[in-house]
């Protein structure tokens, strides 16, 4: 084998995660209830958008989840030995070689053909001037970057921006000729359907999103394997292979610190709620005692304890990833005990007037048990501010580690992140000239992540809001259209409807 | 009469996401100067958007699409909102149905009163205090002065009423819009809040919409009374005349759905109306009513009737009246027979259905099923850092009664005077303080959990609100399916527990499934719902059908005395007859015992064998449901009684007054907890408890009033 898969612990617990996403999609597949809310999602315009861009997050943080050591083969005194090697790398790693191994002496600006530092270069005549040295690497195959830069860009990008442009009519025909299928209709009036904004799903801001994101994409993929298309660090490392690295990292810290402190705020809330009296007084104690103590100094005390105890057992970690990854491992562990209060304190609210309930009441009549209620009445119940609080949540937590990092209690230095990046493009902001691209870039990705994000806890948020749900906005939106397709509207209005009432 | 209110045309859309909801469609009326016009009508019938369209305070997503709503000479629609916002409040006043929720907690009666007045009158300082007290007087306000400066918590939800009734006097309106004024309050309440919008009104002269699903309330206050269904009002007239003879079927069977003592002598099961309110989503061809009218043939369903008259000014918006069509229906006589007889042959299916899981237990065994004895159930208050008691809220204070197989105890009394926590202690689902509850004779305070739980399947609650009472995350199968599982009815042993159930083979599992899906088929067939309902959730049904399901929960365990905690007040007329004749018919097929409770006497007279009459904690009187209905002793008894609203005019009884609101059960006045409010008042009253007087073997009060027994002294 060429390579030896290693599995980290964050990794396992991706793993796990999708594996229980696939599983609860399933089994919402299923129930014709549990779907109802989520189609509300699917018919929210914003809402799809954002997943499009999240998608596209997600899907390079998958990739940047699938680790192993490739194979070294080395002479070892004559017998050809082979080893793994120490580097773990990643598919997203192996997949962006070019961008991973193209590393310059220093700073360089996005898309330059000269190093942003001056240095001596021996001139052919070997006289000696202090000038911006080529790069190795980006703009190295023009001949005068002075005058071939900006045509060569601009034609690469548009080269890059058509094959996107390629890829995604080919995805809208494939959806179009899907639709045509469902409503059994002709290709052209599925088509013609989608362009007029008349599907119950909003495929027409689904594709323009697409589009735009194919295109950047598009362009920054043919680009990238010539220029540093965000410039380079401080050692010359490509800041676009650090961004794409760094949503992994932010990735994790929202989804499986969430996953962390759902324990808690389930059990700890609900409990209290559920039977009052000194269970409640306990927990009520516990997370008021746990939320006046600065999140901050809490954070930073565990986490220098954590790396007192990483660094005096080196021996327990073969590779340096593994290092890295256990850091980050503990520092969601300790981000979802620190958080858990406030979900807790809504569960326990929520809890407390679900209670008192006269189905919760009936249920005691018929003797069922503490643990079956609260497992079979209220659980279900609360489900909703778990799923939005948890969204929400989700952006919080990527911004958190932003900020631990630059406080310097984040995640490992050697491991990426955008708080790192940040950190780390803090002290070139006072230089001049200013290093700005390291800053930008992290911010953007993050803008990016995070506002998708939101836009889809927005969406989900309403869709499980039962007061939400007659507000007119498409009408409003809309007005002359709808009197215009009535018959047509009622068709897509009643769709959802139709398998109900079986 | 020159009109105040002239409503013309009326059109109210409310857009939801999907669909547009004609909530108001062509409505017309018009109310005088000092005229009360009730607008009657069901849930979900477009009585409140009505209001809300002519004070133009309609929702986001509602909208008035034609229509014309004069006040005077002014075109109400046509004006721009600022002066919009003079009318409101001024010319026309509006109270809503819960004084709790219409007045700001923080802010004092003077503070909002005064409100109303800076607003419309630009009186400020004394002036405004002067004229506050005067409208306070006005509503009757014992200790104006003192009072006006407390905050709405600190009074009771009678005087928050009349605090409401303050404010909208204060703009001195031509017109008052009363939503529902009195429907939150208790009826010795609502005959005091009556009262005195009456007298309002003899010495204002304003004009009173009064919304209204009472048909009592209707009959006791208005002029004249519109009928309102589906959007539309389908019938005027004058309130004698409406009364004596309700022209358009949907009345009629309104009227009829009123349970009674009449009724109940008769052996008449009340007239339900079949189906629901047609959703207002959809473009009406025909009479709104058709698809559940008895009368209805081939023209209603294609044409929508116009108005016809029947007498002077009682119109009637109904085929039947017309000219040209044949006229075969008797005007003004009580309900047809034929709608009975359809009603019957349903009922028939049902009762097939319902024979086959009668149970061995013999319904005719007369053995006492329950006795209750001297229960109490105290509510200790905490105050202070270390939560120490500091008193007892008194909420059942030695209650004692007896219900016997297939018999129906109701409970009767005001909010607040502890009927729903009888029932819960009795259930054990509340921890009583002190007495005894003896179920066939064994004690069930003080069980331990395990043996209760193995009785608990014995006796059976139905709530009041059917939208709380079920889960709304459960389809109606596993609803059912809970009591069945936690249970284990069918299993002789029933106590193994989940483990021993996953061990048990697959086959034995699908055989007991198969059973269980057959057993909650028939459960929703006896309840007259169809078994496809099982795979639906809660939130499909309406508010009949939900306390259907809810009831159908309740008989899955084969209880044999079911605690019915007010199920038909959160619903409709029509509605609660269906739920009434269903409890019926299952006591007489099923042998079930029933501790109704309720504020509702009507109610109590269609159903109850014996009644038993609770104040504060207490059972005041009790009785069969004739001695204590026709011939109350108790004053309070009396009082209450007086108050109920009825519908025939003659046989009212003079409304005896009670002062004042229930005190609280945390400080029951010494002596008589009735003293204070009672007309009678002795001093003795004021010392010590009446002990019982007994009138006949069943009938017994507590009343100094008459012959006192030595032998209960109570404290």
């Amino acid at each position: 084998m060429p390579f030896k898969p290693v599995i980290l612990w964050t990794d396992a617990l991706v793993y796990l995660l999708v594996a229980v996403v696939l599983v609860l999609v399933w089994h919402i597949r299923r129930n014709e209830y549990l779907l109802v809310p989520w189609r509300r999602v699917g018919h929210s315009a914003s809402g799809m958008a954002a997943l499009v861009v999240l998608i596209f997050f997600v899907a390079v943080g998958l990739l940047d989840t699938v680790h192993m050591r490739p194979i070294v083969e080395h002479d070892n005194g004559g017998a050809r030995e082979t080893a793994y090697s120490v580097d773990v790398l990643s598919v997203l790693d192996i997949i962006a070689t070019p961008l991973r191994t193209r590393v310059e002496k220093t700073y360089s600006a996005p898309f330059a053909a000269h190093l942003y530092a001056r240095e001596m270069v021996e001139l052919p005549d070997g006289g000696q001037t202090r000038e911006f040295p080529r790069l190795k690497y980006g703009g190295a195959h023009l001949q005068d970057p002075e005058t071939q830069l900006v045509p060569d860009v601009a034609s690469r990008a548009a080269a890059g921006a058509g094959a996107g442009m390629l890829v995604w009519s080919l995805l809208v025909t494939l959806l179009a000729a899907r639709l045509a299928r469902q409503r059994n209709e002709t290709f052209m009036s599925a088509l013609a359907a989608i362009w007029r904004r008349t599907t119950p799903t909003p495929w027409y801001a689904v594709c323009i999103t697409l589009a735009l994101m194919l295109l950047l994409s598009g362009a920054a993929l043919a680009l990238c394997g010539n220029y540093h298309i965000f410039g380079t660090d401080k050692v010359g490392q490509d800041v676009f292979y650090l961004s794409l690295k760094s949503i992994r990292t932010g990735l994790v810290i929202g989804t499986l610190t969430t996953l962390m402190m759902l324990p808690f705020a389930l059990l700890l809330g609900i409990t209290a709620g559920y039977f009052r009296g000194w269970v409640d007084d306990v927990i009520q104690y516990l997370y008021t005692t746990l939320s006046s103590i600065p999140s901050v100094l809490l954070i930073a005390a565990a986490v220098l304890m954590m790396q007192v105890y990483i660094e005096t057992r080196p021996e327990l970690f073969d590779t340096v990833a593994a290092r890295a990854d256990l850091r980050l491992l503990f520092l969601c562990v300790i981000l979802g005990v620190t958080s858990w209060t406030g979900l807790c304190r809504l569960l326990r609210g929520e809890t407390l007037k679900l209670r008192e309930m006269e189905y919760i009441q009936a249920a005691h009549a018929f003797g069922v048990s503490h643990w079956r209620i609260i497992s079979r009445h209220i659980l279900p119940n609360v489900m909703h501010i778990v799923l939005i609080s948890t969204v929400m949540d989700f952006s919080g937590l990527v911004l958190a580690e932003a900020v631990l990092s630059y406080v310097g209690v984040g995640v490992d230095p050697s491991m990426i992140s955008f708080g790192t990046m940040i950190n780390a493009a803090r002290m070139e902001m006072a230089r001049e000239p200013m290093v700005w691209w390291a800053l930008l870039a992290a911010f953007s990705f993050m803008f990016a992540l995070v506002l998708s994000a939101n836009m889809f806890a927005d969406a989900v948020q309403n869709a499980f809001d039962p007061r939400a749900r007659t507000l007119p906005t498409r009408i409003r939106a809309f007005p002359r259209k709808r009197k215009q397709e009535p018959a047509a509207d009622i068709a897509a209005a009643a769709g959802p409807n139709d398998s109900f009432s079986r | 009469m020159s009109a105040v209110l002239r409503i013309q045309n009326l059109e109210t859309v409310l857009h939801t996401e999907t669909t547009a909801v004609r909530a108001v469609d062509g409505l017309t009326l018009e109310i005088g100067k000092g005229e009360t016009f009730a607008l009657l009508g069901e849930s979900g019938s477009g009585k409140s958007m009505t209001a809300l369209s002519v004070m133009r305070l309609l929702p986001d997503s509602g909208e008035i699409v034609r229509g014309s709503v004069r006040l005077g000479e002014k075109d109400l629609l046509l004006l721009p909102e600022a002066a919009m916002r003079n009318i409101r409040g001024r010319r026309i006043s509006m109270i809503f149905q819960e004084p709790m929720l219409s007045l700001n907690p923080v802010m004092t009666v003077a503070a909002q009163i005064g409100e109303v007045l800076r607003r419309h009158f630009d009186l400020h300082g004394v002036t405004e205090q002067k004229r506050t007290l005067e409208i306070l007087n006005q509503v009757g306000i014992p200790d104006a002065p003192r009072r006006m400066h407390e905050y709405p918590f600190q009074f009771s939800g009678g005087m928050k009423q009349r605090m409401m009734i303050a404010m909208a006097l204060a703009g001195e309106p031509e017109l008052l819009i009363a939503d529902e004024p009195t429907t939150a309050l208790d009826v010795t309440i609502q005959a005091q809040v009556l009262d005195l919008m009456r007298s309002l009104q003899q010495r204002n002269g304003m004009a009173i919409l009064l919304i209204t699903h009472d048909l009592g309330v209707a009959a006791e206050t208005a002029h004249r009374v519109g009928i309102m269904y589906a959007g539309e009002i389908v019938e005027t007239a004058p309130r004698e005349a409406f009364f004596r003879g309700p022209a358009h079927p949907y009345s009629r069977k309104l009227l009829a759905s009123l349970p009674g003592r009449d009724r109940r002598r008769q052996g008449l099961r009340l007239a339900a109306i079949n189906g629901n309110v047609p959703p207002l989503s959809q473009e009406f061809a025909g009479c709104r009513f058709a698809d559940r009218c008895d009368h209805a043939w081939e023209l209603c369903h294609e044409a929508a009737p116009g108005w016809a008259i029947v007498a002077g000014e009682h119109h009637v918006r109904c085929h039947l009246f017309n000219r040209d069509t044949p006229s075969w229906i008797d005007r003004g006589v009580a309900p047809s027979q034929p709608a009975e007889n359809i009603l019957d042959k349903t009922d028939a299916l049902h009762e097939s259905a319902a024979g086959a899981m009668v149970r061995n237990a013999a319904a005719t065994d007369d053995a006492c099923l329950l006795s209750v004895s001297d229960l109490k159930v105290h509510f200790p208050i905490r105050k202070g850092l270390m939560k120490s008691v500091v008193g007892h809220v008194r909420a059942v204070d030695g209650v004692s009664l007896q219900i016997c197989r297939g018999k129906t105890l109701a409970l009767v009394g005001e909010s607040g005077c502890g009927k729903t926590t009888v029932g819960k202690g009795i259930l054990q689902l509340i921890p009583t303080t002190s007495g005894s509850v003896r179920y066939n004779g064994l004690e069930l305070v003080g069980m331990k959990r395990d043996r209760l739980r193995r009785l608990r399947a014995d006796f059976q609650l139905i709530f009041q609100d059917p939208y709380s009472s079920l889960n709304p995350r459960m389809r109606v199968v596993d609803i059912i399916e809970e009591g069945i599982n936690s249970l284990h009815v069918e299993d002789a042993n029933g106590e193994d527990n989940d483990g021993r159930q996953r061990g048990a083979s697959q086959l034995k599992r699908r055989q007991r499934k198969e059973l269980q899906g057959k057993r909650i088929d028939a459960l929703l067939e006896s309840v007259g719902l169809p078994r496809e309902t099982k795979w639906r959730y809660p939130h499909e049904f309406s508010g009949g059908q939900r306390q259907r399901i809810a009831i159908a929960r309740a008989l899955a365990v084969n209880p044999k005395l079911i605690v019915c905690d007010e199920p038909t007040s959160a619903l409709d007329v029509s509605v609660q007859a269906q739920i009434l004749n269903l409890l019926k018919e299952l006591q007489t097929n099923l042998g079930l015992a029933y501790l109704f409770i309720t504020h509702n006497i009507s109610v109590v007279e269609y159903l109850a064998d014996e009644v038993a009459v609770m104040y504060l904690g207490r059972i005041v009187e009790r009785g069969t449901v004739d001695e204590v209905l026709t011939s109350p002793r108790h004053p309070y008894t009396q009082a209450l009684l007086s108050a109920v609203p009825v519908i025939e005019l003659e046989s009212k009884r003079p409304v005896i007054h009670l002062r004042g609101d229930l005190p609280s059960p945390a400080n029951p006045p010494a002596g008589c907890h009735f003293h204070p409010r009672c007309p009678h008042a002795m001093p003795i009253c004021r010392e010590v408890y009446p002990a019982t007087s007994t009138f006949s073997p069943t009938h017994t009060t507590r009343c100094y009033l008459y012959p006192q027994e030595e032998d209960s002294q109570q404290a």
